[in-house]
């Protein structure tokens, strides 16, 4: 699968679940949120290898 | 986790609501929360003009859409506030708002261009005043003097921001670190106008999770600027925001309870406002309402130049 997060990106070959995947990139779910093939999914839901994932960072403001 | 009001999977889950819900559903739950925090703190009314401060960003976007869908009278106002930085956020959040305000055929966005209007940038007036760097608490100052100034000429009842639970409690837990009790005396979802020049000031999304709102947006395919301003960077709210989100992690609901709990203890009378509220005048020049003796710090910004 390829992962987007703002301007970095990573190939994975594993199915993981959005939290072992955030956990993982050392994201705190509090802070993101994930869409899979364009649609928006909750942590416990699976991403698969071939999946085109962006983690949509939600923390704004200063 | 399935939805809890269909069999879909959940697209969101909101472990201080200990609710999931799907794409269909949760923009169903999300307009009843907002009219539920507009009735419960007696914001504004059907009959009501409302003004919406827009940046381009998700809360904003997201909170015109939802004042729309419940059938409220909103428009927009986005100041132009001439910010560049090689990326030209000024004017991709200014298309933003544009763009979405264009599928709102009887919404108007008023659009007002500091350069234009003031013959300088934020980044210019704070060059000029030595914080290059810093230029924030400028920024501050001229969007709620402009929004303020637009809000009343234009004859609106209301100003609305997009400020979220996450915006609240971060300036919550930054005032409550300094102990700044003139701060969280005026710290609420409802700011009375003052009958001398300061409309009344609303946040209708103050119970919602950050994470929320941009759920809403990217459900309701509302397009917005994802970038921060790059201004932001380093800013102490984002650095309140993450600690809160680490305490969120390891207690779910900290946040929601850290803000609403303060809410109802200010109901109850604490850091109720004291009899002698300072004296304003209004600016010799604007005519907005100053506790400076002539000019008000908005004015003054220009008249150094």
């Amino acid at each position: 699968m390829h992962i987007v997060y703002r301007d970095k990106e990573w190939f994975v070959d594993q199915e993981l679940t959005v939290n072992q995947m955030l956990k993982h990139l050392k994201l705190l779910p509090e802070s993101v949120l994930v869409v899979r093939n364009g649609q928006l999914i909750a942590e416990d839901q699976k991403v698969h290898p071939g999946d085109e994932v962006k983690i949509v960072s939600v923390i704004s403001g200063g | 986790m399935r939805c809890h009001r269909c069999d879909n999977p959940g697209a969101i889950n909101m472990r201080q609501h200990k609710l999931s819900l799907c794409t269909e559903h949760f923009p169903e739950w999300f307009l009843e929360q907002t009219q539920r925090a507009i009735k419960k703190y007696r914001m504004f009314g059907h009959s009501e003009r409302i003004l919406v401060a827009v940046s381009g960003g998700k809360d904003s976007l997201a909170l015109w859409d939802v004042l729309l869908r419940l059938g409220y009278h909103a428009d927009g106002v986005y100041i132009d506030l001439g910010i560049d930085r090689g990326l030209g956020y000024s004017a991709l959040s200014k298309d933003k708002a544009a763009a979405f305000a264009a599928q709102y055929p009887a919404a108007r966005l008023i659009i007002v261009d500091i350069p234009q209007l003031y013959g300088e940038s934020i980044i210019q007036v704070a060059q000029r005043r030595r914080r290059p760097q810093r230029p924030c608490s400028i920024c501050g100052l001229i969007k709620r003097h402009e929004m303020n100034r637009v809000a009343l000429e234009g004859g609106y009842d209301v100003l609305a921001t997009g400020h979220n639970l996450d915006d609240e409690a971060a300036t919550l837990f930054g005032n409550v670190l300094h102990w700044q009790v003139d701060y969280l005396r005026h710290q609420f979802p409802v700011l009375p106008a003052d009958g001398q020049g300061l409309a009344r000031k609303v946040k209708p999304f103050c119970r919602f999770y950050e994470r929320e709102t941009a759920a809403y947006t990217l459900i309701r395919g509302i397009d917005y600027i994802e970038d921060e301003c790059p201004y932001a960077a380093g800013a102490t709210s984002l650095a309140h925001k993450g600690t809160l989100n680490r305490m969120e992690h390891d207690s779910p609901g900290a946040k929601m309870h850290f803000y609403t709990n303060f809410l109802k203890a200010k109901e109850t009378g604490l850091f109720a406002t004291e009899e002698t509220a300072p004296e304003l005048r209004p600016c010799s020049q604007c005519g907005q309402p100053t506790t400076a003796p002539n000019l008000c710090n908005f004015c003054r910004l220009w008249e150094e130049k």
